[in-house]
């Protein structure tokens, strides 16, 4: 199973080496006889699916777990990684998925917490401050340091992950799905860091379900399937779909096979649509746009930039000015059946944005939370008292339709995966036959078994002539699931585009602000 | 009301002021460190019976300070134990130490000394006296600003001048030593310690053994600074008072200086004026006397603006992969 590794000659020794590492937790074995050897000055690629074993992986790496079996070299040497504190001294730093930043602290102190160089922190904070200055230099990774972690993007407090590590002096950077977070460009920009990374002799290990990803920036990519390593091949010998076959263990269709739509009446006509948030700031100004029935209408952009407060107005959790008709009745902007309820009961069904914090109470079980928004159904009712039986019947007749795994409705939402979680929310919003459904990052966090099986099903809605409000940031999602594409930027519509006439080039420059219209220009 | 008249409330109220800086600054080490401590009331009730008690028997107050620490600390102990180690709530642990300490001093108050729960009066070594700071007689004369240093700053007990030191001091390792970024980092995001390879247990039980030190002040200056003996229930509610002048402070020392002081002042002044007659009505004793809680239940109704506490207050940690 152990293959060579990477471009270097395999007389060196590995920066890594895994011998025959297991690992279980009860009666589930997340790691079986993992054998992986990494080597200096690539960057190695590990792909899998949501639950596959990566993340325990590395976490046995970074000293979390311990391993019921196996051995760990670096450089050749036999380690022991008990805590975190050795793997730091090993020279392995970890960019977690979530960061482990102090809010409120600023780049700076970030950086130091935990290397100080003494028990006052004067000389600490001057030495890490020249420091940093010396590794913006060298990676690119220009940092603020006297700016609050609050305060900075998303992109920038990756940065400063990243440069932690580097100030422990890692020889060997493990990321964790690094580009979750990130736009399309803040995710080029961290690929260039990496190569910047790797061509000063860094080890990368880039853990991520994206093949796109993986093809780009790795050497040698391994592959997980149900905790076991099931190849580890060249990256320039490989294809995204040898790969994906690798991961899922059978064919994926990676575009979604579609029918052309055929579009019937306008179910949902927005015109002049503006929000101010509580700030005074004017998220959208003033948009128009319609979808009709039979198909979808995807909205691209960079997150934060109205999508949100777009999907928020249609969904009845934001009040706006502007006007909007579904099936030609209007909508209470603003009024009392400006609610989620109302508009529910107008046909409107939503899967938010944010599945685990808007969508699903984590703590609850997934048959309280197929009830959610219809918990007034007259079929769920007993009485005075909610019927928690037929609920439960309910959900037993969902999981089984949208194959949710493991079928267990009295299991709490957080103890299914991301993408199973987002099929309760869609079993619960699509099976209720709305006639516009509001989506928003239907496979963000998502594994490509559950991402395939999402997108036929929005599919299938619309086939029914249902119409569909598609709002995602990933780009390749709205290319192949959109049967019209608009790009909004700052609050405002920057133009429509027919998914077979444009590419992820004009869709990122209109993204950006630049005007569909010159985009030809701009181009050349 | 004259100048002599506001110098003598203002050194009351530092009097005044002095076990509740104490014990807000306990509360900050603690919070800070993302635990709760609603246990601080107990705390002290624990110190003042023990430091009482053990001055009485050993005629040294001294002595009956270290024993109101030691008690402190026990408690402190029980506390993380409870919601360090066993990640239970630390409401609920807290709650159950100021009952724990209620009940006990009493308790063994009644079987020791069989004096109704108190114990019997200090004097002399087995008390706190004033200290007369340098040239305090001489400077008195000096009209205004003499009788500032010789009526207010001077005179007070050693644990006064203490519990002013600890501002500055608890500002400087919070915000100036290795110890205090990691103390305020483990109250934000634990994770972010753990991952730094920093242990989270040890640094929060350091937080709380140091509240346990400032709560062991406050409980022994009560009973043998303060007041001369220990009375039942004798903190009446101070441990709650500091945490909101916490809160007060937005959980900063020497804005906990400032929020603790008027409180004292609060104080100082419905013992000062037990009533007070306005002309169209007269305030009743029981409302001056009300007046610090009072206080208390606008601070806490949010009247103070925005005040953020630390992000992991409450939230045992658990690490997750």
């Amino acid at each position: 199973m152990t293959m060579e590794t990477g471009g270097q000659p395999s007389t060196a020794a590995p920066a890594i080496e895994l011998k025959g590492i297991s690992k279980s937790f009860g009666p589930v074995q997340a790691n079986k006889d993992i054998s992986i050897r990494v080597m200096p000055g690539t960057i190695h690629g590990i792909i899998g699916e949501n639950g596959a074993g990566k993340s325990t992986l590395m976490s046995i790496l970074y000293g979390f777990y311990k391993a019921d079996k196996g051995e760990i070299f670096i450089s050749g040497q036999k380690t022991t990684i008990p805590d975190s504190q050795a793997a730091i001294a090993a020279g392995i730093g970890m960019v977690f998925q979530h960061f482990k930043l102090v809010e409120n602290f600023t780049v700076l102190e970030n950086v130091v917490l935990g290397a100080e160089d003494g028990a006052f922190l004067g000389p600490s904070l001057a030495k890490a401050r020249s420091e940093l200055t010396e590794l913006a230099r060298e990676y690119e990774l220009n940092v603020d340091p006297d700016a609050l972690i609050e305060e900075i993007g998303v992109g920038m407090q990756q940065r400063v992950e990243i440069l932690k590590a580097l100030y422990r002096q890692a020889d060997i950077l493990i990321l964790d799905e690094p580009t979750g977070v990130l736009t399309p460009a803040e995710a080029d920009h961290l690929f260039r860091i990496l190569d910047g990374l790797k061509a000063q002799g860094k080890t990368i290990i880039l853990i991520t379900h994206k093949l796109r990803e993986i093809m780009e920036v790795t050497d040698t990519v391994s592959v997980m399937r149900r905790g076991e390593m099931t190849a580890t091949v060249k990256t320039k010998d490989t294809s995204p779909t040898e790969l994906a076959e690798l991961m899922v263990g059978r064919k994926v269709l990676l575009r979604v096979d579609k029918k052309p739509a055929k579009p019937g009446e306008t179910v949902l006509d927005v015109q002049n649509l503006s929000v101010t948030d509580d700030k005074g700031v004017e998220r959208l100004k003033g948009v128009s746009l319609n979808v009709r029935a039979g198909e979808i209408l995807g909205i691209a952009g960079v997150a934060g930039n109205g999508q949100s407060e777009l999907l928020e107005v249609l969904g009845g959790i934001q009040t706006a000015t502007g006007s909007v008709t579904v099936n030609g009745q209007p909508l209470d902007l603003t009024g009392k059946l400006s609610d989620a309820k109302s508009r529910r009961a107008r046909g409107i069904a939503h899967v938010p944005e944010d599945r685990q914090r808007e969508g699903l109470i984590m703590d609850f079980k997934a048959w309280e939370n197929t009830a959610f928004g219809y918990h007034d159904d007259p079929a769920y009712q007993s009485g005075i008292l909610m019927n928690n039986h037929a609920i439960r019947e309910d959900t037993e007749g969902k999981i089984e339709r949208f194959d949710v795994r493991p079928a267990d409705c009295h299991l709490a939402a957080k103890s299914f995966s991301g993408g199973n979680q987002q099929k309760i929310v869609l079993a619960r919003e699509i099976e209720r036959n709305p006639d516009l459904l509001l989506v928003g990052q239907p496979t963000r966090g998502v594994d490509i078994g559950a991402i395939e099986f999402i997108h036929q099903r929005i599919v299938e809605l619309r086939d029914q002539g249902k119409a569909i409000l598609l709002v995602s940031v990933e780009l390749e999602e709205i290319l192949s699931l959109s049967d019209r594409i608009a790009v909004i930027f700052d609050g405002k519509l920057m133009g429509e585009r027919m998914p077979n006439a444009t590419d992820e080039k004009e869709l990122g420059l209109m993204m950006a602000g630049m005007s569909g219209a010159n985009s030809e220009e701009v181009a050349l | 009301m004259d100048y002599f008249t506001i110098l003598q409330i203002v050194d009351s109220a530092l009097r005044l002021a002095t076990p509740l800086l104490f014990a807000c600054l306990a509360g900050l080490f603690s919070e800070r460190a993302g635990i709760f401590d609603i246990g601080l009331e107990g705390k002290m009730l624990g110190a003042a019976f023990f430091s009482a008690a053990t001055a009485f028997a050993t005629g040294s107050v001294w002595l009956g300070l270290l024993a109101g620490i030691g008690a402190s600390l026990a408690l402190s102990a029980i506390h993380g134990l409870a919601s360090i180690t066993f990640r239970g709530n630390q409401l609920i642990s807290g709650v159950a130490i100021n009952f724990l300490a209620s009940g006990l001093t009493v308790l063994i108050g009644l079987s020791w000394f069989k004096l109704g729960g108190q114990t019997p009066a200090l004097s002399g070594a087995a008390r706190f006296s004033g200290v007369d700071l340098p040239f305090a007689e001489a400077l008195s004369g000096v009209p205004l600003i003499g009788p500032i240093y010789s009526e207010v700053l001077s005179g007070h007990t050693i644990l006064v001048y203490v519990a002013l030191l600890c501002v500055p001091l608890s500002w400087y390792v919070l915000y100036r030593t290795r110890f205090g970024l990691r103390l305020r980092a483990v109250g934000e995001n634990p994770a972010a310690v753990d991952t730094a390879g920093i242990s989270v247990i040890g640094l929060r039980y350091s937080a709380i053994l140091i509240a346990g030190v400032l709560c062991g002040l406050a409980g022994a200056y009560l009973a043998t600074g303060l007041g001369a003996s220990f009375v039942r229930e004798m903190t009446a509610g101070r441990g709650f008072i500091a945490l909101a002048a916490l809160i007060f402070a937005k959980w900063r020392p020497w804005y906990a200086l400032y929020a603790t002081f008027l409180f004292g002042l609060l104080e100082a002044v419905s013992n000062r004026y037990p009533s007070v007659d306005l002309g169209f009505v007269t305030l009743p004793s029981q409302f001056m006397q009300a007046l610090p809680y009072i206080l208390t239940v606008v601070i806490l109704a949010g009247f103070v603006g925005k005040a953020i506490p630390p992000r992991a207050g409450g939230q045992p940690y658990v690490k997750e992969r």
